[in-house]
């Protein structure tokens, strides 16, 4: 074909474009994604029941400092990663420093411990399971941003699906911090994290095959 | 008088083209499609000096890719930026397409197929529109043979063919999305 015709053919198919695409996309992956991983907790581990109480508490936003804030600025890195020239900067901070911080914090709270205490602040009660729960409940955030990821133009597609994985393990850690009952910050940085981590390279795997345009 | 940056002036043309065009003026985003591909040509040609024979199958390719995900255009920011992430996305895919074939093709094959390369116009490409559009279904291909190939109006189509104007208009967006998966497989 002539690249003349090809041009004659597609410039036909001008027609108003719609805008905010990849906002209304993203804002409806995460709805559904939130409901849906909602109602798995609730289905699966049932909320705390004294969940009303706990957060109004320092020691729940303490909890879910890291993960929420992965989550605010995830946001932004993958819809900027979903469309093509968009920069990232100084966005990346985001992913990492809340991670870096829990783990000061975690060490720093380990080091001021009786070394008989060490071992049970890590590992809690439930470290056995929370890895996986944390990774089953990013799963259908995950999925529902990869769909939202879809409809854009991501042109690193592994990368891309990497960091929507973390973002979804960040979202999916909140959402499986109302059942969670390990209050201590040596635990969350330990087995939340390996669970995001889990769920980002869940999201790598599937970038490399989901994403390409 | 001050001197007049060229990539500014071609940014700041290409990216009045490009909005108008997102607006639905096709004479416009023709213009812009046609400017485009005149540079993609010579940006494709420098990267691609060992393959002379893939800058236009890439132009094309770069063309539908621009068309297909317009609506990731942020109306902010840098159109250069955007073009330039898409190019260059089209272009790693085929580096990374070939190697993958020349990996699995025997070496044997190689050397003959210097021989069974056939001569094809300059500008023009491997993919025939017309074979691609016989692949759709009728309700798909009539509609767009008629209004984007002839010229016709939704409402001449539906004389033509009998079929309602809403059912047009659905085989002509059905159809044009099925003729970008195509044209994806045959790459």
């Amino acid at each position: 074909m002539k690249t003349d015709e090809l041009i004659a053919l597609l410039a036909r198919d001008a027609g108003p474009v719609p805008t905010g695409v990849g906002e209304r996309r993203f804002a409806a992956a995460l709805v559904l994604g939130i409901l849906a991983a909602l109602a798995w907790v609730q289905a699966a581990f049932g909320l705390r029941a004294d969940l009303p109480l706990l957060m109004t508490t320092a020691d729940f936003w303490q909890k879910v400092a890291m993960p929420l804030a992965v989550a605010v600025t995830g946001l932004v890195v993958v819809f900027r990663l979903g469309h093509p020239g968009a920069r990232v900067r100084g966005w990346w901070l985001g992913v990492w420093l809340p991670v870096s911080l829990l783990w000061i914090w975690a060490a720093a709270v380990l080091w001021m411990a009786e070394p008989a205490a060490r071992m049970p602040l890590v590992l809690g009660t439930t470290w056995r399971s929370c890895v996986f729960n944390v990774t089953a409940t990013a799963l259908p955030i995950g999925i529902a941003l990869l769909w939202a990821l879809r409809g854009l133009a991501p042109t690193r597609p592994t990368l891309t699906g990497a960091a929507a994985g973390w973002l979804a393990g960040a979202v999916g850690a909140c959402v499986y911090s109302l059942h969670c009952p390990e209050m201590a910050a040596p635990f969350v940085a330990v087995w939340y994290v390996l669970g995001m981590g889990l769920s980002a390279a869940l999201g790598a795997l599937a970038g490399r095959h989901w994403l390409r345009w | 008088m001050t001197r007049i940056d060229p990539v500014i002036a071609t940014e700041h043309e290409l990216h009045e083209l490009f909005l108008a065009g997102l607006d639905g003026d096709a004479a416009a985003y023709r213009h812009f499609l046609e400017r485009l591909g005149a540079l993609l040509r010579g940006y494709f040609r420098r990267r691609l000096q060992q393959l002379p024979d893939e800058v236009e199958d890439l132009v094309q390719d770069t063309l539908m890719a621009v068309h297909a995900q317009r609506q990731t255009y942020r109306r902010g920011e840098p159109l250069t930026a955007w073009v330039h992430a898409v190019a260059r996305y089209k272009l790693v895919d085929l580096w990374r397409r070939r190697a993958r074939q020349e990996a699995l093709n025997d070496p044997l094959d190689e050397d003959l197929a210097v021989f069974a390369t056939a001569d094809h116009e300059a500008g023009d490409t491997r993919r025939d529109l017309g074979r691609l559009l016989e692949r759709l279904p009728t309700s798909q291909r009539l509609p767009i043979l008629h209004t984007k190939l002839e010229g016709l109006s939704v409402e001449e189509t539906a004389r033509l063919t009998g079929m309602s104007e809403s059912a047009v208009k659905v085989g002509v967006h059905r159809g044009l999305k099925a003729l970008a998966r195509l044209w994806k497989d045959m790459t």
